[in-house]
């Protein structure tokens, strides 16, 4: 435990004090926000009615771009080939990236979204819904995406790669996470509580697999 | 299964075979192409374009049940370590790729008579695009990788984290008000389709998957044949 800690404290320590980071992230979420109204048109009941869907796409993008290089930087430095060998076994070491990763990124830009959303004209009552909805949702993006960074991880061009990989995966949780913010009360709840149970199975499932392909490259 | 670990024995085993396969899928063909497009009567509400299902449904089948073969020979490969698991596998991708891509687009040339539109972003179709891209994806894997041994080990992954969303392919019509109807043929309480339609449409099923098990078949026994001359170029550069 104390050394999943220790990892988690390490990764938010480099996220924070590097540069390229959390940063970087709401920059990015920053710019498909202004994008948008730009090739849609400035049409404000259009805006409204396109603003929870179009703000869960642009945390997909931000989470899975900032996620594709998790764990690329511990390989090349050869950091991840000392936690192999240390006394954590590497699903715990998936496990506190993809955690680390969370708090840094997805969790910072669930926060921001739906201040951001005041510039695509979000309905006011739609506000608690889509923070929610998008903290519990953006836990299982970090988790789905650290598959796909260990995935690619020893490969020179695998940005794109990543993309084709994970973004299908990312299919459940972009349509409950809509419903569970744009959704009718009722409808809402039942997608939050399915939007909660992805996350849990992706907690559980998202570190052995990622774990299963850094094997591969750590041999 | 573990005495076909041996290439050699397998060999021997796929081309004894593989005329059979062959022949009874072109049997299979015949009597489904005949019962579908000749036996079977027209709709009386979509008339003849309802010929359009005996290739689609088959099609839509196969997609899904190929990439199921590929996610079990994946999870054989990490239980048993069988050497021609990740062969297996890796061969069944390209073409449960086009099993998939014949579904989506007979399916879209049905519907535009049908439904009006060559397309529309429904449960059922959406998870079956998402199915061709985990198809894409992992042939992708396969190609970026240059150490083979490496992309079987790490294709494993990506086709177990896709299997996920084969239940959700085959549950969408429940799960979601959609434009494309439930399941009509694997139903608890029977099929719910006339058996002049319903024999045509499992004769197809059943040719497909000859299809399929005679071109899986050739494609690892290529595969094997692939690894060999790798091996053999190695030795012959070590000899030098």
């Amino acid at each position: 435990m104390s050394i999943l800690w220790a990892l988690i404290r390490r990764d938010l320590t480099l996220a924070i004090r590097q540069g390229g980071g959390v940063g970087t992230a709401l920059g990015f979420f920053l710019t498909f926000v202004v994008l948008l109204p730009l090739g849609l048109g400035p049409d404000q009941a259009l805006l409204q009615r396109l603003a929870p869907g179009a703000l869960w796409v642009a945390l997909l993008l931000s989470v899975l771009l900032s996620a594709s290089t998790l764990f690329q930087q511990d390989y090349e430095d050869g950091s991840l080939d000392v936690m192999a060998l240390g006394a954590a076994p590497l699903e715990l070491v998936a496990l506190a990236k993809s955690a680390a990763h969370w708090l840094s990124a997805g969790l910072p830009l669930a926060i921001a979204a739906p201040l951001l959303g005041f510039l695509l004209n979000l309905n006011p009552a739609g506000i608690w819904p889509l923070a929610i909805s998008m903290i519990t949702g953006s836990l299982a993006l970090s988790l789905i995406a650290s598959i796909g960074a260990a995935v690619t991880v020893g490969l020179r061009r695998g940005g794109l790669l990543v993309s084709l990989l994970v973004l299908p995966l990312y299919v459940p949780v972009l349509i409950f996470g809509v419903s569970a913010s744009a959704g009718g009360p009722q409808i809402a709840t039942a997608a939050l509580l399915i939007l909660l149970a992805l996350a849990l199975v992706s907690l559980v499932l998202a570190p052995l697999a990622a774990a299963a392909a850094l094997r591969a490259y750590l041999k | 299964m573990q005495q076909f670990a041996n290439p050699a024995r397998f060999l021997a085993l796929a081309n004894r075979i593989l005329p059979f396969i062959w022949v009874a899928a072109i049997v299979a063909f015949a009597a489904g192409l005949y019962g579908a497009l000749a036996a079977a009567p027209a709709d009386y509400q979509q008339g003849e374009t309802v010929r359009i299902m005996f290739v689609h449904v088959p099609a839509a089948w196969l997609a899904m049940f190929v990439y199921a073969v590929m996610a079990i020979s994946s999870a054989i490969a990490i239980v048993f370590r069988h050497p021609l698991a990740d062969a297996a596998a890796k061969c069944a991708a390209p073409i449960g790729a086009v099993f998939c891509f014949l579904a989506l687009a007979t399916g879209s040339i049905w519907g535009r008579p049908m439904w009006g539109t060559w397309w529309v972003w429904d449960a059922r179709l959406t998870s079956m695009f998402v199915l061709m891209l985990l198809y894409l994806g992992y042939i992708a894997v396969w190609q970026a990788i240059d150490d083979p041994h490496r992309a079987a080990l790490v294709a494993r992954v990506v086709a177990l984290a896709g299997a996920i969303n084969l239940p959700i392919v085959k549950f969408s019509v429940d799960w979601w008000n959609s434009l494309h109807q439930p399941a009509s043929v694997l139903r608890m309480d029977g099929p719910a389709i006339h058996s002049s339609i319903l024999w045509p449409l499992l004769v197809m099923a059943i040719a497909y998957t000859l299809l399929f098990l005679a071109l899986h078949l050739v494609a690892i026994r290529a595969e094997i044949g692939q690894r060999k001359i790798r091996a053999l170029r190695i030795a012959a550069i070590g000899e030098r």
